[in-house]
């Protein structure tokens, strides 16, 4: 019996490791987004993300003054200034003449320059280029230096990527699809939803079996016939194809199959007795949807509310077909993938640009995460 | 840009006042016009029948609508376009299948997806049931299921942005700045061009829709897990089984359904799988697709719509199992009822 126990403590202990390796590997490349996305940009490209509380080593190079730069001292020639750029937080460690011998000094070292005098090279950036005879040159002299930089943390990219990358007008784009492409279709199928439950017709249960089969058509199958149709309705009324009207009427058109059925197993649940009670005291079905079974209702319609809000805002597939890519249309997938093809190698951009894109997805799903596993659990079948 | 929030709020008001209306005013009109106001039994009854008879259309009217004009018309247009030429006027009979099916790049889409296909349902699917089974049985599972779950909040292509991130390549020389790369180079090994290796970049791109899934799986594994019996467990237990016997002989058998529900609802997404191929390689170094070789055949040249209906049809044809099974399992479960 002892034995079977450490068994099991055993694999508890393996299972929690495992456990912990998984959530590690399930958050890092997130975390290392975000990091990336506060660090300053120079660093960024200069070091991983994970040792962004380090100091970062670059290698770079400045320039002497030249020949009109030179005071005359007691011991002959002088020219001095620094080789950092003004109020950088960086500090030299070595430095050279020489592209292909970058660290053949130590700053503060002193070393002959160029045949001309010696030069020192102080951890400051300051130099100090001494020479018993007038210097002659007139470019000045290139000094290569291995600087450290502690680790800098600021919102700039946020700032670039908002103004200048056309990411906070994208932001604005997506919120005006999302938000009417979210409620719309709520009450259209909220009525489909309560007349498949509670009333009968003709045709009623192969009808529903058609929304059931819808819900797992593929939206390539509608893309082509309706970027056609929206074509010849803005030929024939003289109105643009690409618009947002077009774009919340597709939405609509694709999130109701899913709308219905979790709507319809929503009010499937509620108890018969309270329908059938209020029919007996003479209400309609209008009455009995409105008063009764919507406020009833309120947590399924959240649930999809939840759902159809996350996937129209992550969408980029039908906003590339039924919106064009100018400034005030373009949606935040879309122009972070315009960023992707062009500025792939501006990772500042790049990761500031993508953080924005999930703000609202990841405060959306932390703080309403209870209604959208229940929407994910009864009806994880969207097509 | 004022204006244009302006115009969104316009239209959500527009858009529930309208339905309102809509549905308001119909009911009211059917009651009006088919209403009580007779003496005689006989036809209060008979037009109380009428009204009841009506109502139902007038509650799904708006729904079917849309859904006709968005989902059942445009399946039996793309039907009827795939086979017909690149604008959609000249009659070409299979010309677009005999195409697709001799074209490289079709075909090589073709096998990708297959592997997509193979990998990414099975992975998603078993890794979500180890996490939730994981999960289940520490104290801290709850934190570390809602860490996991995150990435199912965030889009395909912000996922792609951070995979690319992860993903990284500089020239040997060079710092890593992408993790993967610096672990390869910190265990000795060169940095690699992941993105552009054939045939394993599939595998790669595949990790990424992997690790957007799994939380879904783990998710509605874990609200299973919760519903099997524990004197079932507590019987095997007492019948000496191992923890590992306990799960694939009596928990396993007992969630079959729920597994097989989460393997085809990720089957349909992966043979749509668009954003991640479009955004991380656009189909370049043999990543191409079926659902971003469709896109691509709409706008190629001015749009072969002929071609690009064919493998929206090739898509479609591979859901349609997928499809009667689910119509199958909603007709059984309505028997239940």
């Amino acid at each position: 019996m002892k034995l079977a126990g450490r068994y099991v403590t055993g694999g508890q202990v393996a299972g929690q490791v495992l456990l912990l390796l998984l959530v590690v590997i399930w958050t890092l490349p997130t975390v290392g987004l975000l990091v990336s996305s506060l660090r300053d940009k120079d660093q960024l490209i200069a070091s991983g993300w994970w040792s962004a509380l380090s100091s970062t080593e670059i290698a770079n190079q400045g320039r002497t003054g030249t020949a009109d730069d030179q005071v005359e001292t007691a011991d002959g020639y002088q020219i001095a200034g620094n080789l950092l750029p003004e109020d950088s937080p960086a500090e030299i460690g070595f430095w050279s003449d020489n592209i292909n011998d970058i660290t053949a000094y130590e700053a503060g070292q002193s070393a002959p320059v160029d045949d001309t005098g010696a030069m020192t090279v102080n951890a400051d950036g300051s130099y100090s280029w001494v020479s018993p005879e007038p210097f002659t040159l007139e470019r000045g002299e290139r000094v290569f230096y291995q600087a450290f930089v502690p680790p800098i943390f600021t919102l700039d990219n946020y700032r670039e990527v908002l103004a200048a990358e056309g990411i906070g007008r994208a932001f604005i784009n997506t919120a005006t699809v999302a938000i009417p492409a979210t409620i719309i279709p709520i009450l259209i199928a909220a009525f489909c939803a309560y007349a498949f439950t509670w009333m009968s017709f003709p045709g009623r249960n192969w009808l529903f079996a058609i929304v059931v089969g819808l819900l797992v058509v593929p939206l390539q199958m509608s893309l082509i016939p309706l970027l056609r149709l929206y074509n010849d309705v803005g030929a024939t009324f003289g109105v643009e194809a690409k618009s947002y009207l077009g774009i919340w009427l597709a939405h609509t058109g694709f999130g109701l199959p899913l709308a219905i059925y979790l709507l319809r197993n929503y009010i499937g649940s509620l108890p018969r007795d309270l329908i059938e009670s209020a029919k007996v005291d003479g209400a309609t079905h209008f009455h009995i949807f409105t008063r009764l079974v919507m406020p009833l209702s309120v947590p399924a319609l959240a649930s999809f509310a939840i759902f159809q809000f996350l996937w129209v805002w992550n969408d980029l597939l039908v906003a590339l077909v039924f919106l064009s890519k100018r400034e005030d249309q373009i949606v935040l997938t879309s122009q972070l993938r315009e960023l992707l093809g062009s500025r792939g190698d501006n990772w500042e951009i790049l990761t500031s640009g993508a953080f924005i894109s999930m703000i609202v997805p990841l405060l959306v799903f932390f703080a309403l995460q209870r209604y959208f596993v229940r929407g994910l659990t009864a009806g994880s079948v969207k097509g | 840009m004022a204006s244009q929030l302006i115009g969104a709020v316009i239209a959500i008001v527009l858009g529930i006042g309208f339905s309102l209306f809509y549905f308001a005013g119909t009911n009211w009109a059917l009651d009006h016009w088919l209403g009580d106001r007779t003496d005689a039994a006989g036809e209060k009854i008979s037009k109380a029948h009428r009204r009841e008879s009506i109502r139902p259309w007038l509650f799904i009217a708006p729904a079917l609508l849309i859904l006709g004009v968005y989902l059942v018309y445009p399946v039996v247009e793309t039907l009827r376009l795939s086979f017909f030429d690149d604008t959609g006027q000249g009659f070409v009979g299979l010309a677009n299948y005999i195409w697709a099916f001799q074209d490289g790049e079709f075909l090589l889409a073709i096998r990708n997806n297959l592997l997509w296909l193979i990998i990414v349902p099975s992975a998603s699917t078993g890794l979500g049931l180890l996490i939730a089974t994981l999960a289940d049985r520490v104290p801290w599972g709850t934190v570390a299921k809602s860490l996991i779950f995150m990435p199912m909040a965030i889009s395909f292509v912000g996922a792609s942005v951070i995979w690319k991130f992860v993903y990284d390549y500089r020239g040997p020389d060079a710092e890593q700045i992408g993790i993967l790369n610096a672990i390869v180079v910190s265990l000795g090994g060169d940095p690699v061009h992941w993105i552009s290796l054939p045939f394993w970049n599939n595998f790669f791109l595949m990790v990424i829709l992997i690790w957007i899934q799994t939380p879904f799986a783990m998710v509605i594994f874990s609200a299973a897990l919760r519903g099997v019996p524990m004197d079932t467990i507590e019987a095997a237990r007492i019948d000496g089984a191992r923890p590992v016997q306990i799960f694939f002989k009596v928990v396993l058998p007992q969630i079959m359904s729920t597994v097989v529900v989460v393997w085809t609802t990720i089957t349909i997404i992966v043979l749509k799988i668009f954003d991640i191929v479009l955004a991380m390689t656009n189909g370049q170094w043999n990543t191409e697709v079926l659902a971003n070789l469709m896109y691509d055949w709409m706008f190629r040249g001015g749009g072969d719509f002929g071609r690009g209906s064919t493998i929206a049809i090739v898509i479609m044809v591979a859901v349609i199992p997928i499809m009667i099974w689910n119509i199958r399992r909603f007709q059984k479960e309505e028997g239940m009822r």
